[in-house]
C-alpha cells in the first residue's frame, strides 16, 4: 500500500514546479585552497582532528589515485573533469558546536524549509531522525537520545572517528577498499563527512534513519562517506534523499557507502536522488559517481538497495552486494529516469560466495528526451555458492525517438546447483494505454506519469512510506516536457 | 616495414615472407589491401581479455602454439586419409554440391560440384584471387561492418583460399551447397585463414552447409571469415557444424548484410575444438529484413566455446530472433555474448534473444552477456538468460515413473537441446543435431 | 502391503511428520484427509523417495521390505506409483516416448519382455480410451500446455499403464470440475483390484463420493489424529478439521 497514492492528482499539484529546489544559500565557507595534493589531504584530516592511522589511510589512497585513470567503460559522455580546479573542503562557519537546533545558523534552517524538510517538523511529525549534511559537515543530528537508549550509534562519520574509533577502524574500507576504483579512491583520500550507523546485536532500530544531502558552495565536490554496521540479529532501515541548488557549472559528487550485515542482520538502504539534472539544453547538472556496496558477512543476513534515480546530469552508480554468509540475501530495486540530456549508467553487482545465497534484481529504466539510460549489472556465482539463486528483471521504457535505453548484464555462473535467470525487455510507452487514459480526460503528461508509475510499481512499493510519495511525485516531475 | 613488427603472434610476424607466396600478389590493390590489413593487425595485436568483447575468451594460447602457414607456394601442407567419414554431415545419397578444403585450401580433386542453374558462380577463392582478382573487388569486404577487428584484419592479410558463391537474381539452388573444411595437422601446428564470399542477389535462394572436421586430430588454427550478402528478397539458410579436433583452435567470424525483405537463418552447432569462437555480426539493412540465429554448444574436458553475436537493426520493420542453448560438463566453459542494437530510425523493430545453459559439473562455467542497445522507441526487444542444472522436480517425476537416473538425465538433456531443432527448416540438419547430441551424451 | 511406523520427517530442518503410523493392506483403499500444511504431500513424497525429505525416525515397510533404502526409480519399478498433485511440465520430452520408456523400465524390472513401438501403441490405445485421453495430447510434450483436468487424467493413464501395487494419489481431485472428477474417479475405480492398494490424499470429502474408501484417516500436525470408516469423511465435511487439528496441537 506504500505507493498507492493518486498519482495524477499529485502530479497536477506540483506541475510547473520545475526545479523548485534551485536556489543558493549564502553562507561563508571555510574552504581549503582550490586543487588537490597531499597538503589538501593533510588539511582535511587536520581540520577534522583525525588520528594518524586515518591520515595515513587517506594518503595511501591519494598516492594510489594519482596513478589511476578515470574509468571509460560506461556509456557516459562528459567533458573531462579538472580535479585540480575544485575545492575539496568547505565547512559552514560557526563559533562552537551547536547544542540544539536553536543554535544552528537560521540561514541553514531556512534552506531546509525551502526543501520541504524542516528538521523540527520532521522530528515531531515524521518520527524520522535526520543527520543533515550541509556541504561537507554534519550540522545537526536529532533523535540521537532515543537511539542512544537502544545503543544505536547514529552520527556523522567525523564524530564517529572521534568517539568510536575502534568501530571505524575495524570497518572503514572493509567493503570498499581504498584501492577499489578511481572515484572510491578519490573519496578515500578526501572524504569530508557522511553518516555513521552502528546497530548493536539484537536491536531493531525503531525508526527510519535518514539523511538529506545538499550540495551548496560553488565548485565544492562532495565526498561523503557512509558506513553502516548492523550487528548480529539487528535491523535498520536507512533513507537517503538528495536535492541540490541550480547552478551552471557541473558539480562532482563521489560518495562511498559501505554496509556490513552480520549474522541474521538486515539493512534496508533506500535512496531518492533528485539532484539538479541540468537544464533542457543539457547545461549544468551534477556528476554523480558513487560507489555503494554492502557485505552480507553473516549467515542469514540481508541487504536491500532501493533507489529512485531521477536527478543528476550523470549518474554512475552500482549498489552491490557481496553475499558471503550462508543463506544471505541481496536485493536491488531501481528506478532510473533520464530526461533531456541526462545520462545514467547504473545497476548492481551480486557476488554469490556463500551457500544458499539469493539475490533479486528489479530494474526499471525510463528514458525520455535526448537522454541515455543504461542498466549495467553483474551476477557472479562462485564455485562455492551451492544452490545460489538469482532472478533479474530489467525493463526499459522509451518515451520519444531521440533517447536510448541499454541493457548490459554480465552473468557468470560457476556452480552447477545455482540457478540464474535473467529477463529484460525494452519497449515504448504503450499507445493503447496512453489513449485510454487520455480518453478518460487525463492530459498527455498526466497519462505518462500514471503509466510510468505503474511500470515502476514493483520498485516503488519497496520504498518506505515517507519516500514513496515523494518518489511518485518525482517520477512525474522528471518526465515533464517529454510528451506533447 | 610491417614484417619487422612484433604482433605477439610469432607466426604472423613473418608476414612478408608468407605474403609473397599468397595468390594475387601481382595485383597492386590486393597486395596493398593485404599490407594495410597486416599493419592494422600489427597495430591492434591479438585481442586480450582487456578488450571488452574478448573479456571472457583469452587467445594467449595462440601465441605459444608455434604455428606454421598451412599453405606454402600455393601448395597445401597436410594430408588426409579418407574424406567420406569426415563429411558425414550430409548423407552420401543426398544430392549436394560439395566443396572440400584441406587446411583451408580448396581441393578440386576431392570436391563434387554438380550442374548449377544459370547465374550461379561457385568456386574456390584462391584461383580467382590469382587469375581474376578484379572480379572479386566488389565482393571482398562488401558485408564487413566490423571496425577494429584484429583477426578479420589478419584473415584479409593472409587469406589464401575459400569459397566464392554468387547466386544470380531470382535463382534458387535446390541442392544444398556443402563446404567441408578439413583440418589435417601434422607434427607442426598449422594455421589457415579461409575467406568465404557469399552473395545472394535479389530474390535468390540457397542452402549452405558448413562442416569443420579434423582428419587426424592435432593442433591447428582455423581463422575463417565468411561474408554473406543477402540482397532484397533473397534467402539464405546457413548451417554450420563445428567438429574440429579437440586440440584445435577455431576462431570464426561471419559478417552478414541483409537487404529489404531478405532472410538469413544461421544455425551453428559447436562440439569440437579446444578453444573456439564463432562471432556473427548481422546488419538488417532493409525494411522487413529478418535474421534468425540459432546455436547449440556442447563442451567437456577443458573445452572453451564462445558464441558472440551482434545484430544491428538499421532499418524499420526488421525482426531478429536468437536462441542459443548449451550443455557443459567437466571443466567445459562457454561464453555467450549477444548484442542487439536498434538504431535510431529502425522503428517497429522486434528483437528477441534467449540463452540457456545446463551445467552438469561443479567445475563447468558459463559467462553470459546479453546486451540491448536501443535508440528507437517503437520497438519490442527482449532477452532472457538462464543457467543451472537440470530441474530437480522433472528429474524426480521421471524417476518416480521408473526411469533410472542416467536415462532420465539424458532424456531431459535431449529435450533441452531438442527444441533447437524446432527452429530448423532442414530435416537433415535436425537429424545431424540429434546425432551430435546423442553421441555426446553417450560419453557421459 | 504398506507399514508405516512412527514416521518422523523433516524438510529443510523443519519437522513435518511427527510420528505417523499407517497400515494399508492389499486391495484396500485408504483416504488421508487433513488441513493444509498437515503433512499430506510430505507423506506422498516420502513414499515416492523424493530428495530433501529426511526421515529422522521410524520406518516404512513395503511388501515386507525396507523402502527407505530404495531410489525413486526402484520404488516405481517395485510398484509404487505417485499421482502428482502438480504433474511436472517437461518441454521437449514427448508424452508418448516418455510413457514407453517408463513402461519398459518397469516391465524389464519385472522380468517381462519390453514392448516394441507397435505393442506399446496397442496397449496405449486400450488404456487411453478408458480415461478419455486423446491421441493429440500424447503427441505433445509431457504435461506442457495440458489443462488441469488433462494433467490429472494423464496421471491416471500412467497409473493404468504402469500397473502399480501401491498407488498414492496426491490431491488428484484438486482443480477438477465435476465432469473431470467423474472421469478420473471412474478411471481409478476401474483400477481397484484385490492385489492393489491405494492411498488417496485429499483435502475435501468430495472425491470420496466417487471413490469410496475402506478407511479414512485424519492427518493433523504431522500425525494421524483419527481413523475410521468412510462415515468419518462425512463427519469432517460437516464439522471441519478445526477440532481435530486443535486436539493434536494441544497433545503435541
Amino acid at each position: 500500500m506504500a505507493a498507492s497514492v493518486d498519482t495524477a492528482e499529485t502530479v497536477q499539484s506540483i506541475a510547473g514546479d520545475k526545479y523548485k529546489y534551485g536556489f543558493i544559500t549564502d553562507i561563508e565557507s571555510e574552504t581549503a585552497p582550490r586543487g588537490l595534493n597531499e597538503d589538501t589531504v593533510r588539511f582535511i584530516s587536520a581540520k577534522k582532528n583525525e588520528p594518524e592511522w586515518l591520515l595515513e589511510w587517506r594518503l595511501k589512497a591519494f598516492r594510489l589515485w594519482t596513478g589511476m585513470t578515470e574509468p571509460s567503460w560506461s556509456k557516459l559522455g562528459y567533458p573531462p573533469i579538472d580535479y585540480q580546479d575544485a575545492y575539496y573542503y568547505s565547512a559552514p562557519k560557526r563559533k562552537e558546536a551547536p547544542k540544539s537546533l536553536d543554535e544552528i545558523d537560521p540561514e541553514l534552517l531556512k534552506t531546509y524549509e525551502k526543501l520541504g524538510i524542516p528538521l523540527r517538523e520532521q522530528e515531531m511529525l515524521a518520527g524520522v531522525a535526520v543527520d543533515a549534511v550541509f556541504d561537507s559537515v554534519s550540522v545537526a543530528t536529532t533523535f540521537r537520545k532515543k537511539l542512544e537508549e537502544k545503543g544505536i550509534i547514529f552520527c556523522s562519520i567525523s564524530e564517529a572517528v572521534q568517539n568510536h574509533p575502534e568501530l571505524v577502524k575495524k570497518y572503514l574500507g572493509s567493503v570498499v577498499p581504498y584501492s577499489d576504483n578511481f572515484f572510491a579512491t578519490l573519496n578515500s583520500a578526501v572524504f569530508t563527512d557522511g553518516s555513521f550507523v552502528y546497530v548493536p546485536e539484537g536491536v531493531r532500530c525503531p525508526m527510519e534513519l535518514s539523511t538529506y544531502f545538499r550540495i551548496n558552495a560553488a565548485q565544492t565536490g562532495q565526498f561523503e562517506r557512509t558506513l553502516i554496521i548492523a550487528d548480529k540479529g539487528s535491523y535498520v532501515s536507512y533513507l537517503e534523499g538528495c536535492t541540490a541548488p541550480m547552478r551552471d557549472e557541473n558539480q562532482l559528487h563521489a560518495a562511498v557507502v559501505e554496509l556490513i550485515a552480520l549474522d541474521d542482520a538486515e539493512i534496508k538502504y533506500s535512496t531518492v536522488q533528485n539532484w539538479y539534472p541540468g537544464d533542457e539544453n543539457g547545461k549544468g547538472g551534477i556528476y554523480n559517481f558513487v560507489t555503494k556496496r554492502g557485505a552480507c558477512r553473516g549467515r542469514n543476513s540481508q541487504i536491500s538497495w532501493t533507489q529512485v534515480e531521477t536527478g543528476s546530469a550523470i549518474t554512475w552508480k552500482y549498489p552491490s552486494c557481496i553475499l558471503q554468509g550462508e543463506n544471505s540475501v541481496g536485493k536491488f530495486y531501481s528506478i532510473a529516469i533520464t530526461n533531456n540530456y541526462q545520462q545514467a549508467d547504473t545497476g548492481t553487482k551480486m557476488i554469490h560466495i556463500g551457500k544458499n545465497t539469493r539475490s533479486t534484481i528489479v530494474s526499471k529504466g525510463i528514458s525520455a528526451g535526448k537522454a541515455q539510460n543504461t542498466y549495467r549489472g553483474l551476477v557472479k556465482i562462485l564455485p562455492g555458492a551451492a544452490n545460489a539463486r538469482n532472478h533479474t528483471q530489467c525493463d526499459s521504457l522509451l518515451i520519444g525517438d531521440k533517447c536510448g535505453a541499454h541493457t548490459v548484464p554480465y552473468i557468470e555462473t560457476r556452480n552447477r546447483t545455482a540457478r540464474v535467470e535473467h529477463e529484460a525487455t525494452t519497449s515504448k510507452i504503450d499507445a493503447d494505454q496512453l489513449f485510454y487514459c487520455m480518453q478518460r480526460g487525463l492530459s498527455a503528461e498526466d497519462s505518462v506519469s500514471l503509466i510510468v508509475n505503474g511500470f515502476c510499481k514493483q520498485v516503488l512499493q519497496e520504498l518506505p512510506m515517507e519516500f514513496a510519495v515523494e518518489a511518485q511525485k518525482l517520477v512525474g516531475i522528471s518526465l515533464e516536457g517529454s510528451v506533447g | 616495414m610491417a614484417s619487422e613488427t612484433t604482433t605477439g603472434l610469432p607466426y604472423a610476424d613473418r608476414f612478408a615472407a608468407i605474403a609473397a607466396t599468397l595468390p594475387g600478389q601481382s595485383v597492386p590493390w590486393l597486395r596493398e589491401l593485404r599490407e594495410d590489413s597486416f599493419a592494422r593487425f600489427a597495430q591492434l595485436g591479438l585481442p586480450t581479455p582487456r578488450v571488452e568483447q574478448w573479456k571472457y575468451t583469452n587467445l594467449h594460447p595462440l601465441t605459444k602454439a608455434g604455428f606454421e602457414p598451412a599453405v606454402v607456394n600455393g601448395q597445401g601442407r597436410g594430408q588426409i586419409k579418407a574424406l567420406q567419414p569426415l563429411s558425414s554431415l550430409l548423407p552420401a545419397e543426398e544430392p549436394a554440391h560439395r566443396l572440400v578444403f584441406v587446411n583451408g585450401l580448396f581441393r578440386r580433386d576431392l570436391s563434387e560440384i554438380g550442374a548449377l542453374p544459370e547465374g550461379v558462380r561457385l568456386d574456390g577463392l584462391g584461383e580467382a584471387l590469382a587469375s581474376e582478382a578484379e572480379s572479386l573487388a566488389p565482393m571482398l569486404g562488401r558485408a564487413v561492418r566490423s571496425g577494429d577487428n584484429a583477426l578479420l584484419a589478419l584473415n584479409t592479410a593472409l587469406m589464401a583460399d575459400g569459397c566464392i558463391l554468387r547466386i544470380g537474381r531470382g535463382v534458387s539452388i535446390d541442392a544444398p551447397i556443402h563446404l567441408v573444411f578439413v583440418g589435417a595437422a601434422e607434427e607442426t601446428a598449422l594455421a589457415f585463414h579461409p575467406r568465404n564470399l557469399i552473395v545472394a542477389e535479389r530474390d535468390s535462394r540457397a542452402v549452405i552447409f558448413e562442416s569443420h572436421v579434423a582428419s587426424n586430430g592435432g593442433v591447428y588454427w582455423s581463422n575463417p571469415v565468411t561474408e554473406v550478402t543477402v540482397e532484397d528478397g533473397a534467402e539464405i539458410q546457413h548451417y554450420k557444424f563445428q567438429d574440429e579436433s579437440l586440440d584445435a583452435f577455431h576462431i570464426a567470424l561471419t559478417e552478414v548484410e541483409i537487404g529489404e525483405r531478405g532472410r538469413y537463418h544461421s544455425f551453428v552447432m559447436t562440439s569440437g575444438g579446444r578453444l573456439s569462437r564463432q562471432e556473427i555480426r548481422a546488419v538488417l539493412d532493409g525494411k522487413g529484413a529478418e535474421c534468425r540465429l540459432t546455436g547449440g554448444y556442447l563442451a567437456r574436458g577443458k573445452q572453451h566455446v564462445d558464441n558472440t553475436t551482434e545484430i544491428v537493426h538499421a532499418k524499420p520493420h526488421t525482426t531478429s530472433k536468437e536462441v542459443y542453448k548449451g550443455v557443459l560438463d567437466e571443466q567445459g566453459r562457454a561464453v555467450f555474448q549477444g548484442k542487439i542494437i536498434v538504431e535510431k530510425d529502425a522503428q517497429k523493430s522486434d528483437g528477441h534473444q534467449l540463452n540457456r545453459t545446463l551445467l552438469l559439473s561443479d567445475r563447468a562455467e558459463i559467462d553470459t552477456k546479453p546486451e540491448l542497445e536501443i535508440y528507437a522507441d517503437d520497438v519490442k526487444c527482449s532477452h532472457g538468460a538462464t543457467a543451472g542444472e537440470l530441474e530437480e522436480s522433472a528429474l524426480f517425476y521421471l524417476r518416480a515413473r521408473g526411469i533410472d537416473e542416467t536415462a532420465a538425465r539424458r532424456m531431459l538433456i535431449e529435450a533441452f537441446l531438442g527444441d533447437l531443432g524446432e527452429d530448423l527448416a532442414s530435416a537433415t540438419v535436425k537429424a545431424a543435431l540429434q546425432r551430435r547430441v546423442s553421441n555426446w551424451l553417450a560419453a557421459i | 502391503m504398506l507399514e508405516v511406523k512412527n514416521l518422523h520427517v523433516t524438510v529443510d530442518g523443519q519437522p513435518i511428520l511427527k510420528g505417523l503410523d499407517l497400515s494399508v493392506g492389499a486391495g484396500e483403499v485408504h483416504a488421508i484427509m487433513g488441513p493444509n500444511g498437515s503433512g499430506k504431500s510430505t507423506l506422498a513424497y516420502v513414499l515416492a523417495g523424493r530428495e530433501g525429505y529426511e526421515v529422522t525416525e521410524g520406518s516404512i515397510l513395503y511388501q515386507g521390505r525396507d523402502l527407505l533404502d530404495l531410489s525413486p526409480e526402484e520404488r516405481a519399478r517395485d510398484g509404487i506409483f505417485l499421482a502428482f498433485q502438480y504433474p511436472v511440465e517437461i518441454p521437449g520430452v514427448g508424452t508418448n516416448s516418455f510413457l514407453k520408456t517408463a513402461v519398459n523400465a518397469v516391465r524389464k524390472h519385472r522380468g517381462e519382455r519390453e514392448l516394441d513401438a507397435m505393442e506399446f501403441m496397442k496397449l496405449m490405445r486400450e488404456k487411453r480410451d478408458l480415461l478419455g485421453v486423446n491421441e493429440e495430447m500424447l503427441r505433445r510434450s509431457l504435461n506442457v500446455g495440458f489443462s488441469g483436468g488433462e494433467k490429472k487424467r494423464t496421471e491416471i493413464l500412467q497409473m493404468a499403464l504402469l500397473d502399480p501395487k501401491l498407488a498414492v494419489l496426491d490431491e488428484t481431485d484438486s482443480g477438477l470440475d465435476i465432469d473431470a472428477l467423474k472421469i478420473v474417479a471412474e478411471g481409478v475405480n476401474a483400477l481397484r483390484s484385490p492385489d492393489r492398494a491405494m492411498v488417496l490424499i485429499t483435502h475435501y470429502q468430495r472425491l470420496l463420493n466417487y471413490i469410496v474408501p475402506d478407511k479414512v484417516h485424519v492427518l493433523a500436525a504431522g500425525c494421524i489424529a483419527k481413523s475410521g470408516g468412510k462415515e468419518l469423511a462425512h463427519q469432517l465435511e460437516k464439522e471441519g478439521y478445526g477440532d481435530l487439528a486443535g486436539k493434536t496441537g494441544a497433545a503435541a
